[in-house]
């Protein structure tokens, strides 16, 4: 028998079924083709049915960067749970929550924002990591656990203003970040000199008249779209290129196959549930800290939309495949779609239509080209 | 026989695993030497499964003892027991097909490069191992970053069993390599358990089918309804008498009337 094989070492003839694949194949053949094909398919038509609707003068662009970077803060968290092989139903309760939290500590208890912000996080992770915790233990769905808190966390965020201030929207949260130093790193604009400059050489537009004539319409980046990027760019590298990255994909790809060779399984899957809490706190403190007030009804759906973004963006429901890039871009589309049509002045429940076509192209697409990269049948 | 000048690397005594109500292992005792490729057989529902997972530490025993290298061992986890040197390919793969042949190769134990806290993974040096190790093992991949799920049955077992011998492995387990493969993979990587045992790794190849263990095996041993039958060396057993005592005895000499002996 033993003379069937090739000696160690010795280098077998190249495999004649091996077909040659072209680079630009190789260049195409990605996770995210789906999301990409769709953004570039999104822009043409916007470019074709509304480039002079503003849309793209600085002020619609930072219109529809900020809806996406909204969306792309909650698809990070849940497309890193999702390649996990997890999901998490309560986001969107953990941005209501998150957000009356802040109000009830800073404008209710009068503490400072920053004590607020603070502590609004931990607990916030602490659910997350709670989340995790009941999943690894008890092996039931992700789904089933964190519809549970879907409901639990979005009862208290109308139980507590109500019993407390006799309301369901708390606002004054403005007045009381003046001066905090955490606050405007959620809350504030950076590169507003850019601007200034951009505004002096004429290259974006200026206020005519009123108390700010002279001032570029435009005074600088909300840290929203920083925290976007910034969660996107750290997100993409350890999923990629680091040891917890690969965790993450064996977690999610075959969570036994994974611990039999030493994966912390349970540890990675409830450290993306307290990850996707923090996202889910980004986004709350940073519309808080824009609205100046919070309201119980904050985040309804958002669970949704952000699976929706992921799956765009090329990930498998099941776990153990995706990319952030391409949740990036999934929710850049929804972004893009939802203020595009604004623009355009189309009829806003045309929004869905528009959703769900792109939705089921791209996850279309996505499956045929998952299939061509795993081998899957 | 040169494996028998050798002391065994684990030897397994009286092992009983219940499972609650279910004795799935009732007293088996088994060992494995330096170089020798002990076969494992047994109908379906034998036992043979469990009795690997004990060995690699997935299950505890519920009584008797483990010796490695001569010492009591006891294994909280699998990856005390892949610590120690015993490595496992289990009979559904532990291979994860959505990713590739590099990352699962070094799925655990992943070369790193630390910057500040964070531990990147060295790709260059994953990716180059991997393609090494499996030309040593007789194939050409056609990239490292080549998804599993598009290898063949027996190219994967090859990536199993390529990672266990490149991690150091005193011991490799194989649960039914060959149970799923056509006759020119099965005979792939019945060639590579012989390169392997060649190395001095010890082999425990476990199959139900007598024809691949007699290919490859220097003894056999043969579990029946969680117990053992005996233990046989190379020479010293037929293909027939082996394929009676995993059937139990009686009910194959019944049956081989009506199959014309072409069991
Ligand atoms: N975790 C478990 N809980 C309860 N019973 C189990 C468990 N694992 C195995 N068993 C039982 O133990 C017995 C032996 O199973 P095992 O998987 O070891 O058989 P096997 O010899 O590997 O069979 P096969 O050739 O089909 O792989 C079976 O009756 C099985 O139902
Ligand atoms: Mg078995």
């Amino acid at each position: 028998m033993s003379d069937a094989g090739q000696g160690a070492g010795a280098v077998p003839a190249k495999d004649e079924r091996v077909k040659e694949i072209s680079g630009l194949r190789k260049a195409l053949i990605r996770p995210e083709l789906g999301a990409i094909v769709g953004t570039i398919a999104v822009f043409i038509f916007f470019f074709a049915f509304a480039a002079d609707s503003g849309m793209f003068n600085a002020q619609g662009i930072l219109n529809w960067s900020t809806v996406s970077a909204q969306f792309m803060i909650i698809a990070v968290g849940a497309c890193m749970l999702m390649i996990a092989g997890e999901f998490d139903l309560s986001v969107g309760s953990m941005i209501g929550f998150a957000g009356m939290s802040i109000a009830l500590v800073s404008v209710t208890l009068q503490w400072p924002v920053w004590i607020a912000i603070l502590l609004t996080f931990a607990l916030c992770i602490a659910i997350g990591a709670l989340n995790g915790f009941i999943v690894v233990r008890t092996g039931l769905p992700s789904f089933i656990v964190t519809l549970a808190f879907l409901f639990i966390l979005r009862g208290f965020t109308i139980f507590f203003p109500q019993l407390i201030e006799r309301q369901t929207i708390i606002g004054g949260i403005d007045d009381a970040a003046e001066g905090d130093w955490l606050a405007p790193v959620f809350g504030g604009k950076v590169g507003g000199w850019i601007f200034d400059w951009l505004g002096s050489i004429g290259a974006i537009g200026v206020f005519e008249r009123g108390t700010r004539a002279g001032e570029p319409i435009v005074d600088g980046i909300p840290m929203l779209i920083i925290w976007a990027l910034a969660l996107v760019a750290v997100a993409h590298v350890i999923l990629t290129r680091t040891q917890f990255g690969n965790w993450v994909f064996a977690a999610g790809g075959d969570a036994q196959a994974a611990r039999y060779v030493g994966v912390p399984v349970n540890r990675v899957k409830i450290l993306m549930f307290m990850f996707t809490a923090f996202c889910a706190c980004v986004f709350a403190t940073c519309q808080v800290m824009e609205f100046g007030s919070a309201g119980a009804d904050r985040g309804l759906l958002k669970e949704f939309e952000a699976i929706i973004a992921v799956v765009i963006g090329g990930a498998l429901l099941t776990g153990g495949y995706g990319s952030v890039i391409g949740a990036a871009l999934g929710a850049l589309i929804f972004g893009v779609v939802q203020q595009g049509l604004f623009f355009a002045g189309v009829e806003s429940s045309l929004f869905r239509v528009f959703l769900g076509v792109i939705l089921l192209f791209a996850v279309i697409l996505n499956t045929y080209i998952r299939r061509i990269i795993t081998g899957e049948r | 026989m040169t494996a028998f000048d050798h002391d065994p690397i684990v030897e397994m005594k009286d092992i009983e695993k219940h499972f609650g109500p279910v004795i799935a292992l009732n007293g088996v005792s088994f060992d494995v030497r330096p170089g020798e490729c002990h076969c494992l057989l047994g109908d379906n529902g034998a036992g043979k499964s469990t009795f690997i997972k004990t060995m690699s530490g997935v299950h505890k025993p519920t009584k008797g003892e483990i010796l490695f290298e001569g010492k009591r061992m006891d294994f909280a986890s699998p990856r005390d027991a892949m610590e120690a040197g015993i490595a496992t390919v289990y009979q559904d793969l532990a291979m994860i097909p959505l990713m590739s042949v590099t990352r699962n190769f070094w799925m655990g134990r992943e070369p790193v490069r630390r910057v500040g806290p964070i531990k990147f993974m060295d790709f260059k040096t994953a990716n180059e191992v991997t393609m090494e190790e499996m030309r040593k093992m007789g194939i050409n991949l056609r990239s490292p970053d080549q998804a599993v799920g598009t290898l063949s049955g027996g190219e994967r077992q090859t990536v199993a069993i390529a990672r266990a011998v490149y991690f150091g492995a005193k011991v490799l387990i194989l649960d039914e390599p060959t149970s799923a493969l056509g006759v020119r993979q099965t005979a792939n990587v019945l060639a590579t358990i012989d390169k392997v045992r060649k190395t001095g790794i010890g082999i425990v190849f476990i199959t139900h089918n007598v024809r691949h263990a007699l290919a490859v095996g220097d003894r056999f041993t043969v579990l029946n309804r969680g117990k053992t039958l005996g233990t046989a060396q190379r020479g010293q057993i037929t293909p027939e008498e082996l394929q009676d005592l995993m059937a139990g005895g009686q009910e194959l000499v019944a049956l081989e009337g009506s199959l014309g002996g072409t069991v």
